[in-house]
């Protein structure tokens, strides 16, 4: 965020280094924590993340570097600083780590219970306000193996924010959990955060669902920390580790079709198109577009429309598996690249998939019986014998796209 | 726990020479983590405010839940140890003294080591399992994170608990072993009752029973910090994760303090002889 620049950070990690053995998992780390903020640290895992957190709290300590928490150094901290900083902060476990012998009101109440001089009656008080807040008054003299996993996190939570802490290290509040309970954690989160005011740290790897509630993203990827900022600067980013970790956030969804990913697709085409220019070879591209796929969705529903853009990944992979690569472009189009085709190569191989497609079981009336569906794949071809831009091509295959097979609504036209 | 380090091989007399070292300043270094985890144990049980609740919690589990146990073993203890010496002192015509002799092994020797060992089936495993579960599923983290010193909540109130139960039950274990004593002595044997009870009351001296006293005292010492300490470093045993972790813990919880009891035994019985 521009205005941190002036701000003063809140907790500092300061060339930290951090080794297991003779792995070493936090190599020269930097990163800033604002007072009042959700700081989101995002990672594949296994990376460190929760290392990284367990070092805020002192759970493990830095091999080298330091760490400030309002500018002093945590290791030099005097014990009753250590003490008091200590009792600001709450840490809300990946496994919960309720205490599965004692009930879910002694699990709220113990932090009052062992650290406080208050009275049973105030504590009870104070703990009902909590479960209250929280809506998990019914289940309060339940242990926590006997309630559900997402009541199991509210609790937690319950008791992270019982002893009204400043500062509140999340680490993975959502894993685990399906993805409406998902966003009600990280909507509980926000509204006491908003509420209450802590300072958040939240280790997470639901993207991009922590970026709507976090004020500040830093990336650990590769013992570093290539990035931090908000969200928004993360996606205007143009640092290369950046993109390459929210493309591979995205993958999933090519893998389930069993195709490239678009950033993929760019690297090959960019190299094909590099060899042109020495070995002169031709390069055909075919667009495929499945139209108003959005319309699709929303008759047919999300699983068949990934279905059909599947089928038709299997399908141009059964086809052009010998000689070219398919990718997804965007939601609705794949393109398949063919090194060393020419044009009229290409549509030969066009015709024959042509009639295939027209077989296609998606495309029949009868797989879809209580809806009225308009469904069309497209094709066009562009070819080139010079190095040009990806986008140039896609175009001017945009321009030349021909109908290859069609459900229309009627319902009998599949033949075209 | 320390890791063995891996050595470059140089030849092999002088690995196996190396092996030894290691091993034994594993072994001391050890020792020293387990004597100072106790004294930090029993420190802190006098640090404020006083758990006494919980080590009441203990003393219930640990002691009154291990009554009825002791009550068996020692009543067929001393039944066992009447026909025994009655054997063997009735060799001699001196079937008379078969209560002091059950008496003594029991006050100065099976007391203290039979009960402690029941202790530690008992109790002392379940101890080193519930610690050790609290431990691999970050129970104990999360009381740190807390700011509550997991060695005073978990493992204090169990060592005050253990000293005090220890000593109880073994005086408890002993009534009942010369009860047993006395039903196969006289009412199966038929040794006059009161010459039975008078060779107690002749031959029993103070130093026997304040040495069956210390003996529990140390035994109560052992036995809770051994549990203790396996429980609590579940997560630094090599090779042991998990629900493994936890079990190789209870198993060697309860190898380890049946051997250093019975070790202890003899050192002490050597010293206060």
């Amino acid at each position: 965020m521009t205005d941190n620049t002036a701000k003063k950070p809140f907790i500092e990690f300061r060339n930290v280094t951090k080794r297991f053995g003779d792995r070493t998992i936090l190599d020269n780390v930097n990163v800033s924590i604002y007072r009042g903020e959700i700081t989101a640290i995002i990672g594949k895992s296994g990376v460190g993340k929760s290392v990284f957190l367990k070092h805020i709290i002192g759970l493990m300590k830095p091999d080298s570097g330091e760490i400030l928490f309002e500018g002093r150094p945590l290791a030099g901290m005097k014990r009753n600083e250590w003490t008091a900083f200590k009792r600001s902060v709450s840490y809300m476990f990946q496994q919960n780590a309720l205490f599965d012998s004692l009930n879910v009101f002694e699990n709220i109440a113990l932090p009052l219970r062992e650290r406080t001089s208050m009275k049973d009656r105030e504590i009870r008080e104070k703990v009902q306000q909590k479960l209250e807040q929280f809506e998990i008054e019914e289940v309060l003299d339940k242990y926590p193996s006997q309630i559900s996993g997402g009541m199991q996190k509210r609790v937690a939570l319950a008791r992270a924010l019982v002893t009204d802490p400043e500062i509140i290290l999340f680490d993975e509040p959502t894993t685990g959990l399906d993805p409406l309970r998902k966003n009600a954690v990280l909507a509980m989160i926000a509204h006491h955060q908003r509420e209450i005011g802590f300072t958040a740290v939240m280790v997470s790897h639901d993207i991009p669902d922590v970026f709507f509630i976090s004020n500040r993203v830093a990336i650990i990827e590769n013992k570093k920390v290539p990035f931090q900022g908000t969200p928004v600067e993360l996606e205007q980013s143009d640092n290369e580790v950046v993109r390459q970790f929210l493309l591979g956030q995205e993958s999933l969804k090519d893998e389930l079709t069993g195709l490239l990913t678009k950033h993929e697709l760019e690297r090959l085409l960019n190299s094909e198109l590099a060899r042109m220019g020495q070995y002169q070879n031709r390069l055909t591209l075919i667009l495929f577009t499945i139209n108003d796929l959005k319309q699709v969705r929303e008759k047919i529903g999300y699983i068949l429309e990934q279905r059909l853009v599947q089928c038709l990944g299997m399908m141009l992979k059964k086809h052009f598996g010998m000689i070219g690569t398919s990718a997804r472009y965007d939601t609705c189009s794949i393109v398949t690249v063919l090194p060393h085709t020419d044009k009229e190569r290409a549509v030969k191989h066009l015709e024959r998939l042509k009639k295939e497609m027209q077989e296609m079981a998606l495309l029949k009336a009868d797989k879809y019986p209580k809806s009225c569906v308009d469904i069309s794949v497209m094709a066009g071809i562009a070819s080139t014998d010079r190095p040009v831009t990806i986008e140039s091509l896609v175009r001017e295959a945009k321009n030349e796209q021909q109908l290859m097979a069609r459900l229309s609504c009627s319902g009998n036209g599949v033949k075209e | 726990m320390m890791q063995p380090q891996e050595q470059s091989a140089t030849s092999a007399p002088l690995d196996f020479f190396a092996g030894i070292g290691r091993r034994a300043f594993n072994f001391i270094g050890e020792l020293g983590a387990v004597t100072i985890f106790f004294l930090h144990g029993l420190f802190l049980i006098f640090s404020l405010p006083f758990q006494f609740k919980k080590i009441v919690q203990h003393i219930y589990f640990i002691g009154v839940k291990s009554v009825l146990i002791i009550s068996l073993i020692g009543l067929f203890t001393g039944m066992v140890l009447g026909l025994q010496g009655y054997y063997s002192l009735v060799k001699f015509g001196s079937e008379g003294l078969l209560g002091a002799a059950v008496a003594l092994s029991l006050i100065r020797e099976l007391g203290p080591v039979l009960a402690a060992l029941m202790i530690i089936g008992r109790a002392g495993s379940s101890i080193a399992a519930e610690i050790g579960i609290m431990r691999i599923s970050e129970q104990i983290d999360a009381l740190d994170t807390m700011d509550i010193n997991p060695v005073r909540y978990l493992i204090s109130p169990r060592i005050a608990a253990s000293i005090i139960v220890f000593p109880l039950l073994t005086a408890f274990f002993d009534v009942i072993g010369i009860v047993g004593g006395y039903l196969t002595g006289v009412v199966m044997l038929q040794i006059n009752s009161g010459i039975f009870m008078n060779s107690i009351y002749s031959s029993v001296e103070w130093a026997d029973v304040s040495e069956g006293f210390i003996k529990s005292f140390v035994f109560a010492a052992i036995v809770s910090t051994i549990c203790c300490y396996e429980g609590y470093f579940t997560h630094m045993r090599p090779g042991g994760f998990g629900a493994r972790g936890v079990s190789l813990a209870t198993t060697s919880a309860v190898v380890i303090s049946c051997v250093l009891v019975l070790i202890a035994d003899y050192v002490l019985t050597s010293f206060l002889m």
